[in-house]
């Protein structure tokens, strides 16, 4: 029996046990997509390398790990106090806390009072409206993508957000995720929908941890539905345990006029892999997808981008920047549609590298499909070290020589911190940042 | 006791010597020019002295305040109160003019031994400053540089200095690229911070700036020699019969099979 049959009958085995818990509701249309979701899972297997899309991204050690895929929330132990690190360091607003992938009510904070806005559970939102399972979990774009379908097939929580027609939200919406395991490698795999209705404006901040040392696999899907003339600004903040694996999927939908930011920001995890990709539904809408990665040691972080240009007149901009340091490996993947009759599309790619030591590596691709002919399109990458005429710059005028290595490296990363408009995760970002680039170096837990 | 004592140097890049025995003795007080052609050495020498490392010096030596230069880092040299107008000033994307500055005072002060300013003495010092050299305050929020045009770039350089207060000051072609108008806030923000504790080098081919900036001693740099120094009258001799004259005169090896000779 090889590796990746023996994997399958593992899951096959979580599957089965995970359907006998559920009594009865294995005949609700819910149900249906979780056995979709398995069957995919089960027909494509893990990926490797010999696939384009896993070409620089080997997860064999994630299909080599029988992860126990956690039912409950073990939120036995976890107190307020270990959400600290994920936290955004203020009282009040709108934190919706999910420990292995499920909603804690107790450690979640929600006002009594938000006119317009449904936020909390996800597993909540379907009890109370089956239909939105069909309605929006069914359309998931990335179905064929085992690590979206392994999260279909054991769909149960994860965050739900929606934002009526023509409401803003002011405040933004805290989706802090936290593994918490014993010795059992655990897989976490939250599923969060967010709905913004017609000119609703709302922002939503991801947060991924893990309490501990414990290995685990967070398999999050996020998707993210912005309607006619809404806007929505989707920060993530990765900072799982440096044992752990994290797959994280993001799909969103605009709507014409929409419009849609997202920054990830990558800093924790062995193993790391982001897809985000955005669909336009709609003319003149616009997408901005802005990307931080800051590793070092043996992290692999690896983002895949797609932005598909499927409606004409919309205009997307990316800026992908990564920071890597020992033997870290940075993988870019950005690739842009323009269909036939999205004319007048304006798309706009970077993909900056700073490699602080010798064997940090960065394998990137821009990938530009253009069936269109009246478009404009420009991408551009930069792989390289410090600029040492900027270093001598800096020293000339008293500054150390650490100081200005430090100073330019973080002049590099904050340039996609500075695009993070809720301000405490900003203010956050400074001061993580601050502490991880010093001494010429990126650092890890401090 | 000089400021600035330069001694026999030689320097160049990997093998390739630039520099062929530099002497050159700068007093308190006291303003320098040193002129010359295109690729006679003048950034090389600039560069040397503020401690860039693609130079070697392969012989002789440099005193600045009694001290050996030479052995100090770039920073250390700041910090003892060198400081170097850059004849084509970095841009820095992602680090504020203002930021870049109080860090460098800050590093400055420190190694003196003297208080650090905090943000609002920091910003009093600097809206001083700016009036000395008529500085634009949108500029401070700026990123270093970055999107300056040459002359703001050059300003840039010289408020630097204003606010920095060096002791030794070089002043690397701060005049290219200037309009009149320019040169001669320039030239008026040097001559305010001029004092008897302090010196100036100024490098440059034309003689223009030499109108505002009076130097006391005028030296002409020639393929990584200086071959001639005299009076301010000497810039006013170049501007006329530019620098031929001088090579016969100092009966220099022709500039070319000299050239030759150092590859
Ligand atoms: N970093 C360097 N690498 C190689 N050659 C250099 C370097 N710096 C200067 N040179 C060479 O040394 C000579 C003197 O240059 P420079 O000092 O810039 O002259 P100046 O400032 O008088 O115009 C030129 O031939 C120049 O090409
Ligand atoms: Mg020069």
């Amino acid at each position: 029996m090889n590796a990746s049959t023996e994997t399958k009958d593992w899951y096959a085995g979580r599957f089965a046990r995970f359907e006998e818990g559920l009594n009865g509701a294995s005949q609700s249309p819910l149900h249906a997509l979780r056995r979709a979701g398995f069957a995919a899972f089960a027909a494509k297997g893990f990926p490797t390398t010999a696939e384009e899309e896993w070409r620089f991204t080997n997860v064999s050690p994630i299909a080599a790990t029988q992860f126990q895929p956690a039912f409950d929330c073990e939120e036995s132990g976890v107190t307020e106090p270990d959400l600290r690190p994920w936290s955004l360091g203020r009282t009040g607003g709108i934190v919706l806390v999910l420990i292995n992938g499920h909603f804690s009510g107790g450690l979640s904070s929600i006002p009594a009072s938000l006119p317009g806005v449904s936020v909390g559970s996800l597993a909540a939102a379907l009890a109370r409206d089956p239909a939105l399972a069909e309605r929006y979990l069914a359309s998931a774009r990335g179905g064929g993508d085992t690590f979206t379908a392994l999260n279909t097939a054991f769909l149960v929580d994860g965050a739900f957000v929606r934002v009526d027609d023509g409401v803003t939200l002011q405040e933004p919406v805290h989706i802090l995720s936290l593994a918490s395991t014993g010795g059992t490698p655990l897989l976490v795999q939250p599923r969060h929908l967010v709905i913004a209705g017609k000119g609703a404006r709302l922002s939503v901040v991801e947060t991924y941890g893990g309490r501990g040392p414990g290995v685990y696999l967070t398999n999050a899907v996020t998707e993210i539905f912005v309607g006619e003339g809404g806007g929505v600004e989707h920060d993530t903040l990765q900072m799982e345990n440096l044992n752990s694996y994290h797959v994280g999927t993001t799909l969103i939908s605009l709507k014409g006029k929409a419009s849609f930011t997202s920054n990830a920001i990558n800093l924790g995890g062995a193993l790391v892999r982001n897809n985000v990709s955005a669909l336009f539904q709609g003319e003149h809408a616009e997408c901005t997808l802005n990307g931080l990665s800051v590793a070092t040691g043996t992290q692999l972080v690896d983002n895949h981008t797609v932005i598909d240009h499927a409606s004409p007149r919309c205009e997307s901009h990316e800026l992908y920047k990564a920071v890597l340091d020992g033997s870290a490996r940075g993988v870019f993947n950005g690739k842009i549609f323009v269909r036939q009759d999205a004319q007048k599309t304006d798309a706009k790619q970077t993909n900056k590298t700073l490699l602080l030591s010798d064997e940090a590596t960065i394998d990137t691709k821009p990938q530009l499909e253009i069936f269109a002919d009246d478009v404009k399109c420009t991408h551009g990458a930069t792989v390289g070290q410090l600029d040492e005429e900027q270093v001598f710059y800096l020293r000339a005028r008293g500054i150390g020589a650490t100081e200005a290595r430090d100073l330019l490296t973080f002049a590099f990363a904050t340039d996609v911190i500075n695009r993070v408009h809720v301000d405490a995760l900003r203010e956050k970002l400074d001061v993580l940042l601050h502490t991880r680039l010093r001494q010429g170096r990126v650092n890890l837990e401090v | 006791m000089s400021l600035l004592e330069v001694r026999n140097l030689h320097a160049g890049v990997q093998g390739n010597a630039i520099l062929e025995g530099i002497n050159l003795s700068v007093g308190k007080g006291e303003i320098h020019a040193i002129m010359g052609p295109n690729g006679s050495g003048k950034s090389t020498l600039a560069g040397v002295l503020a401690g860039r490392e693609a130079y070697v010096v392969t012989e002789g030596e440099v005193l600045y305040q009694g001290k050996d230069l030479l052995g100090l880092s770039p920073e250390e040299r700041a910090r003892e109160g060198l400081f170097l107008a850059f004849q084509y000033p970095v841009e820095i994307p992602g680090v504020t003019n203002m930021y870049f500055l109080k860090a460098a005072l800050n590093a400055i002060r420190k190694h003196r031994g003297i208080e650090e300013l905090d943000a609002m003495e920091f910003i009093a010092l600097v809206k001083e400053k700016m009036k000395v050299i008529d500085f634009d305050q949108s500029l401070l929020n700026r990123p270093v540089n970055e999107g300056f045009s040459g002359g703001e770039k050059k300003r840039n350089e010289i408020f630097q200095m204003a606010v920095l207060d060096p002791t030794l000051a070089i002043l690397d072609e701060t005049d290219s690229g200037l309009d009149i108008d320019a040169l001669r806030i320039v030239a008026e923000g040097v001559n305010r911070l001029r004092s008897p504790e302090n010196a100036v080098v100024v490098v440059t081919h034309y003689q223009r700036l030499l109108n505002y900036i009076v130097p006391d001693f005028v030296h002409v740099l020639i393929d990584g020699r200086i071959v001639k120094s005299g009076g301010k009258e000497l810039a006013l001799v170049l501007e006329e019969k530019g620098y031929d004259w001088i090579r016969e005169e100092s009966g220099d090896v022709p500039a070319d099979a000299h050239a030759a000779g150092s590859k």
